[in-house]
Formats: C-alpha cells, structure tokens, sequence
C-alpha cells in the first residue's frame, strides 16, 4: 500500500478531512437529486389541467346526472330526487360499508347518510375502486337490474354495484365505495371540483 | 504552459470579435430591468393590450405573471383576455392562415422571440417605424427594412420621418405620449418581453450564488485533502 | 440469536458473500487499490475522469429530458420550451445537458492534446488511442444527432447541411444522404430517427467503448508527462514500479480536485452563461425550424468549426463538392494513424526536439484559426483587392483558411519526416517528480 511514512501521518487531520470531503459530497449528491426528482412531478401543464373545475349546476334536474371531468378522471354530479334520497336506508344491510368507516373514500365534510355537502347533490369520481372502470349509472329502480334495486351503478367490467351513495354492495370485486372528490360550493348554482375549504 | 497562454489569447479574439453582423446596425440599449417589478407588470399590461392580439405567446401561461407580483385576481380581472383560465397559455384566437391572408406573413409567436433578436434589438425595432408610403402598411422601419408589421402603437409615438441623408428619425408628428414616455412604454414592454423569454432566470441567478459557494468549499476541501494524502509520495 | 451473532461480521460477510460469486474486491484491488499509476501526473492528466463525469451526467440530464422531450416536428420546438417552463427544474436540466455536451468536447479536446503532447498514443498504447479516436468520432454523431432536437433554426439547418454533405459522395451520395433524412429534405422522419441514435444507439456504442478504452488502459497503464514506461522499473521483491503509486487513494483525491474545479466552470455557465454569447445556444435556434427560410448566417456549434472550415476551405474541384467533404473527413480520421506517423524515439514534447515542437504549435494554431474561421461567414475579412494575381477578389478569410487547411494536414504527413528527423533529448530512466 501507498502508507510509506506510517508514522509521520497526520491520522486525525486525514480522517476529519476524508469525513468533511465525504459528507459535504454527500450532501452536494443529495441537493442535486432533489432538481432531477422533482422534474418528474406533474408539470405546470399537468397542474393546469388538474386544477379545480366549475361547474353550473342550473341545469340538473332532480333525478338526473351530469358527468364532467377533473383531472382526466370522469366526475359524476348527481341531484338526488327526495324518493332517491329516502330510498338510500333501505340498502344499508345489503352493503359492506354502509357508515363510510373507511376514511380515504370521501372527504370528512362528506362522511354523512347522503355523502354529499347538500343532501341531494352527490359528487362522485366516476372510477370502479376495483380495477378502474367507469360503472353505468343505473338510477332508475328495477329494470334490468332486478327486483330490489333502488337505483346506483352498474360496473360492466367485473359486475360491481353500488347504491346512489355510491356505496358498494356485498359480493362485488369492488373492494371500498366509490370515492367523492374535494369540493364545496362558490355560490348556490356554482360547484368547484377538487378544491375545498379544508387545504 | 505557452501553449496554454497563446490558447487564452485567441479564444479572448474569438470572443470578442463575436457580433460582428450587427455591428453595421446601431442598436440602442434596451433598459433591462428583471427585478423592477412595476415595470415588468406595465410591460405585461402593454404586451396583453397591444401585442396579445395577433401575436401568441404559447409557452406562457397567465398564472406565470404571479412571479412578477400579480395575484390570481388581479390576472383574472386585468389580464386575462384570450383565455378562461389562470393556468392557461397566452394563446390567440386568429389562425396561421388568416394571418397570411391578412399581414402576408404569420406574426411570429412572441414566448422566445427575445432569445432570438435580443432585448436592444427589439427596443430599437419598435421604436424604429417611419412613415413610408410605398410600403403596403404605410410604415417602414430602420431596424427590420421592410417589416410587414404595421406600426400598431402609432397613435401613442406619433408619426415618424426618416431622414435619408443622416439616416436618422425624426418627429414629425407628435403622439398622445411623449418620446420619453413612448421610450419607458417600450421599454417597459420589452422588459416584460425578456422576462417572458427565460420565466426562471432570476431563479437561476439567484440559485447559482448558492451553488458555487458550496463547490468553492467542496474545492478547498478536496485541495486540503489532496495534500493531505500526498504528503505520502516523496 | 442467530442475529446477534451475525451482527458482528455483516460487512465483511456480505462482501465475502459477493465475492464468492463475483470478483469485487478483487476488482477494486486490481484497478484501484493496487493500479500503479506514475506518480508525476499533471494538469493535463484530469480530463480522463473529467470526461467520464462528464458522461455520466449527460446520460442523467438526458434521461430526465428524454421523459419531457417529444421527438415530433410539430411538436419539438415547444416541448423544449416546455422543459424549460413549465417542468419543475426543467431549465436547470436542459441547461445542464447544453453546457454538459460543450463542455464535453472541451474536457476531449485537452484529453486528446494531452496525449499528442506526451506521446501517449506510441507502442504499446495504439489500441487505447484507437478505442479513443472512436469514442470521439461517437461523441461527434451524438453531439451532431442531438443538435437536431430542439429542432430550432440552427438544429435544422445545420442539419440539412452535413447531411447533405453526404451526397456529394460520387455515384451513392444522392441516394444515402436520403435514406439519411428518410424524407426528401430533413423532416419529422429525420428528426424521429435522429433521436433514436441519440438517446439508444450512439450512447450505447459510447458505453462499449469507454469500457474497451479503459480496459486497454489498464492492460497498458497510464503513459506519462516524460513518456517513461514505469513498468520497467519494479521493485524486484514486491513487482511494484518505483515510479508508480497506488490510483487509490493517490489519484481519486487528486481528480476530486479536477471535479471540484470543473464543477465550479460547469456551475458558471449554467447558472450564469448558459449561453456562451450564442456559442453554446445559439439565437437562432429560439426560432422553429422553418424548411423555407434559411437564416443568414449558419455556422455549426463551435466544437464542430475546425472541419467544417476545412469543408469550406476546399475549393470545388471538377464542379464536385467531394473534396471538400472527403478533406473534412480525413480531418477527424487522421488522428487515428498518429500512432504510426510518429517516429520520434521518445514519446514526451520535453523530451523532444524543437522541430516537432513547432510543428505542434503550427497544428495547434491552424485548428483554433480554423475553428474561429468556421463560426463566421467567409466574408468577415473582406476580399482582396483585385489588383492582386490569382487571390485578388477571394475573400481574406477563405485565403487564410485554406494556408491553415494545408498545414492542418502537413502536421500529420510530414510527421513521419520530421518526427525521425527531429533531435531529441536522452529520456531519464525514472520520472522526474
């Protein structure tokens, strides 16, 4: 090896000096990583096109729904007749979590019987939290979707259902209900999607 | 070690003997300005008013002008006039083709075009134009001979006549403003302009100071390193 | 239990585990610890590890843009400037990979002039040099491919140009230099292509061929400033040569300095010239490319500028552009025959005489006039007056080019000549340190 003069080192000089090289090293490796990272975060554009939608809501008649979209995701805006409304208890022993126990799925201005800000409007992004398909709103009762159904979605990919919560039932692949996206209102007749008064 | 000095000899000729192609062309000195904000905002207002209608500036984006001190608000109400939202690229409504029809040539996309000409260019550009009545818009120019754009801020500079004999401009009209107002209209305008051709360059000199302070001490670290281990070979 | 008693001998297990099953230690032993390099390196000998550093940091910035950049005609120009907007520290990369690809060639260049002037090309380092001239001539093709991207006025232009030096080729040429462009003049198609050899295949060949160089490098060792062979002079009891010193810890302590320094330029021009003055971006390229309108003055990037004022140099020869071209090429190929034009005895400028000392001073000054000529219009000097026979009317600047064109090239054929001829000094036995 290269130690000729073993004695004559300076060993405590050496190795604060190889500590201070390495750690500033480290350090400068580090803060550079943090420009190359982020540049791989959603861009201005990106943010753009995510920021919150509005949306009219003049125009839905009760019992009826538009879809519009928000961050490339469809999002559903339901108005609720006051039958669709009271037809909602009635499936809670026919759905895993009929109380909204998992937090994630709604945020907590929404975790009520209705999940929704205004009782009769529901927003919801139209996703299957199975494998990510858009269900087929089903909002009429019966029809072809039976007997008991009280109206809901309809996932045509792995047969999913929820209720017009957008609650799941028992016995679909659909692990968790379907998610309500942050919102609030700006006026009375003006929704904004993927903002609200929470941060 | 010559070889090394006669190396940094020529490249200091190269260098400095770089711009020859305008050194016919007298350009006057545009007043940059990156950190006066008010004058960047009354350039922005002046681009938004004048410029924004038949040139784009696509790779901008509204929401890009808080760096210069405006709020979502003051955007939205002031200057946000060809498009709906704050995010949005400064885009124009008028197509490639009707800009052909119109001008006899597209008017070139505004978001870089500083880059391009430079700052003194276009300073010494807008504040070029001449009455010239055998041209198709009525203006000529000393900077870009020729130009197919029309003096569009005419009524603020004035009408200009160009004196063949000394080459020089004078007025023969006066405009709403005077020439040193005209003067800070432009050069506020293209103080924006270069703003809006580099967004981040103040960012950029700002983070550089940080940076080479940090390699000058990783550099006297690994100078005192060095001696350290080389006290070892004899 | 059983961790408690592993705890101890983790490291050393796990290195013993990988040795097992690949050569680590032996590795770093073999090519680090115990590499002998000679221990009077100089200045001229950082830009090895430079260049390396270098190459890293291209391929890091370029992945990061490669994922941002979209090869497509109508939509480079903006994606760039995208980069440079609207992706989060998108300037910071995109400048580092401008400043990072001249910088490049400038760390090459000194690397390349250090081994013209230290012999280091002579037996037994041939290969070495060969696998180099090669790695340059991939850099050349990476740095021209990528030029092409931003896909300004500049980008497409030059473009156009080199590739359509390709049909003066006789008799192919036309032909190739389409299936170049895979179009009938440079285009989408060209510009899909172009970054294909970009990012996948020259980096890739570029790879290889560091590799190759390193390993013949260290097959051979390093040469040095006095060009004396260290390998002949071992310690009889150990075999270590005299002169040499272990590479670690000696020389990456010592390059860490290079890095620093060099770091320190790179971090000056990004943050504060990322321009040069319109030589490492040049203005032009902040227009789209436009296949109608030529700009004024076109003048490749300026690592590029010593051939092609050679190109220019040439006159048209039986209304052939040919020669020209065939000179620009046989510019950048003659290094790889130095290894067999020089026949000097020693390897090492200090040890060699005045003549071939001059001669590299002559070299050296016709590649740099011939460099600055190729960033300006041939016009730049004027004309000669017509009273003058034969040059009277040619422009200056052509005139000059063309003397510095054929010393460019009586450098490396006279070598042969003058290197044998040359009086040298008689070589040391041991390095002087």
């Amino acid at each position: 090896m290269g130690n000729r003069l073993d004695d004559k080192i300076d060993k405590k000089k050496r190795s604060f000096l190889i500590a201070a090289t390495t750690v500033t090293g480290v350090i400068g490796a580090g803060v550079i990583t943090v420009p190359f990272l982020s540049s791989m975060t959603p861009s201005e554009r990106a943010k753009a096109a995510g920021a919150p939608v509005e949306v009219d809501l003049s125009k839905i008649e009760a019992g009826a729904m538009i879809t519009t979209e928000w961050r490339g995701q469809p999002v559903w805006i339901i108005n609720r007749s006051q039958a669709m409304l009271d037809d909602l208890k009635k499936n809670d022993s026919d759905l895993s979590d009929p109380h909204l126990d998992v937090v994630s799925q709604q945020p907590s201005y929404c975790k009520n019987p209705t999940r929704s800000l205004k009782p009769n409007l529901l927003v919801l992004v139209g996703i299957c939290t199975h494998l990510g398909c858009s269900p087929t709103a089903k909002l009429q009762t019966q029809g072809d979707m039976g007997e008991n159904w009280n109206g809901g979605f309809f996932c045509p990919c792995h047969g999913s259902k929820f209720d017009l919560a957008g609650r799941v039932y028992k016995g679909s692949p659909a692990p968790i209900n379907l998610v309500v996206p942050p919102h609030k209102y700006i006026n009375e007749n003006t929704l904004l999607i993927g903002e609200d008064n929470e941060g | 070690m010559k070889i090394l000095i006669k190396l940094v000899f020529i490249i200091t000729c190269v260098y400095s003997s770089f711009g020859y192609a305008n050194e016919q062309l007298k350009l006057d000195k545009a007043p940059i300005n990156l950190n006066d904000q008010a004058s960047l905002q009354r350039g922005a207002k002046t681009f938004v008013n004048y410029c924004l209608n038949c040139h784009s500036a696509n790779y901008m984006r509204y929401n890009r002008l808080k760096d210069i001190g405006l709020s979502d608000n003051l955007i939205k109400e002031n200057l946000l006039f060809t498009a709906e939202k704050i995010g949005e690229p400064m885009k124009i409504a008028m197509t490639k083709k009707d800009a052909k029809d119109w001008f006899g040539a597209n008017p070139p996309d505004l978001s870089v075009e500083v880059r391009a000409r430079g700052a003194d260019w276009v300073y010494s550009y807008l504040r070029g134009y001449y009455r010239d009545s055998s041209r198709p818009t009525g203006w000529n120019n000393t900077v870009y001979v020729k130009t197919a754009m029309p003096h569009i801020l005419w009524k603020l500079q004035g009408d200009q006549k160009l004196n063949e004999e000394h080459h020089t401009l004078e007025l023969i009209k006066p405009g709403t403003l005077s020439v040193k107002e005209y003067d800070t209209l432009i050069g506020d305008l293209v103080n924006y302009l270069t703003f809006m051709s580099e967004p981040s360059k103040l960012k950029r000199l700002h983070m550089g100071y940080y940076v080479l302070l940090f390699l000058g001490l990783l550099l006297v670290l690994t100078i005192n390193l060095k001696k350290e281990f080389w006290k070892d070979i004899k | 239990m059983k961790t408690e008693i592993k705890t101890k001998k983790t490291k050393s297990g796990l290195v013993a585990w990988i040795d097992d099953r690949f050569p680590l230690s032996s590795f770093i032993t073999n090519h680090l610890r115990e590499y002998y390099a000679p221990k009077n390196f100089n200045f001229w000998y950082y830009f090895g590890a430079l260049a390396l550093l270098t190459l890293v940091l291209q391929l890091i910035t370029g992945l990061l843009l490669t994922m941002h950049y979209k090869p497509d005609a109508e939509l480079a120009f903006g994606s760039v400037e995208y980069i440079m907007r609207d992706v989060s520290f998108g300037w910071l990369i995109r400048y580092m990979h401008s400043t990072g690809a001249s910088l490049f060639f400038v760390v090459i260049y000194l690397h390349m002039f250090k081994a013209l002037i230290y012999g280091s090309y002579k037996n037994p380092r041939e290969l070495l040099w060969l696998f180099g001239v090669a790695i340059f001539l991939c850099l050349m093709g990476e740095a021209f491919f990528g030029y092409l991207l931003p896909w300004g006025q500049m980008s497409y232009w030059g473009a156009q140009v080199i590739v359509n030096l390709f049909s003066a080729i006789p008799f192919v040429g036309p032909d190739l230099s389409e299936w170049l462009r895979g179009d009938y003049l440079v285009s989408d198609a060209t510009l899909n292509r172009f970054f294909a050899f970009h990012v996948i295949a020259l980096p890739l060949a570029l790879f290889g061929l560091v590799f190759l160089h390193l390993v013949a490098l260290h097959e051979v060792g390093s040469n040095n400033p006095d060009g004396v062979e260290i390998k002949k002079n071992v310690d009889k009891k150990t075999n270590i040569p005299l002169d040499g010193i272990p590479f670690h810890p000696y020389y990456t302590v010592k390059d860490l300095i290079g890095v620093s320094v060099f770091l320190l330029v790179f971090a000056l021009i990004v943050f504060y010239l990322p321009e040069m003055g319109g030589y490492f971006l040049e203005a032009n390229n902040f227009i789209p490319a436009d296949p109608l309108k030529t700009p004024a003055h076109i003048a490749p990037v300026w690592y590029f500028t010593p051939y092609y004022s050679i190109l220019r140099a040439v006159p048209p020869i039986l209304n052939s552009q040919f020669p020209g071209v065939a000179a620009m090429g046989l510019s950048v190929i003659a290094f790889a025959f130095l290894p067999w034009l020089d026949r000097s005895k020693v390897k090492s400028i200090r040890y060699k005489g005045n003549l071939f000392k001059r001669w590299i001073g002559l070299f050296v000054v016709s590649f740099l006039v011939l460099g600055y000529l190729g960033t300006v219009p041939s016009t730049v000097w004027g004309q000669f007056s017509n009273a003058i026979p034969l040059i009277g009317g040619v422009d200056k600047a052509t005139v000059v080019a063309r003397i510095f064109t054929i010393t460019y090239f009586l450098f490396f054929v006279l070598m042969p000549y003058y290197s044998k001829k040359d009086k040298t000094k008689p070589v040391p036995s041991r390095v002087s340190y």
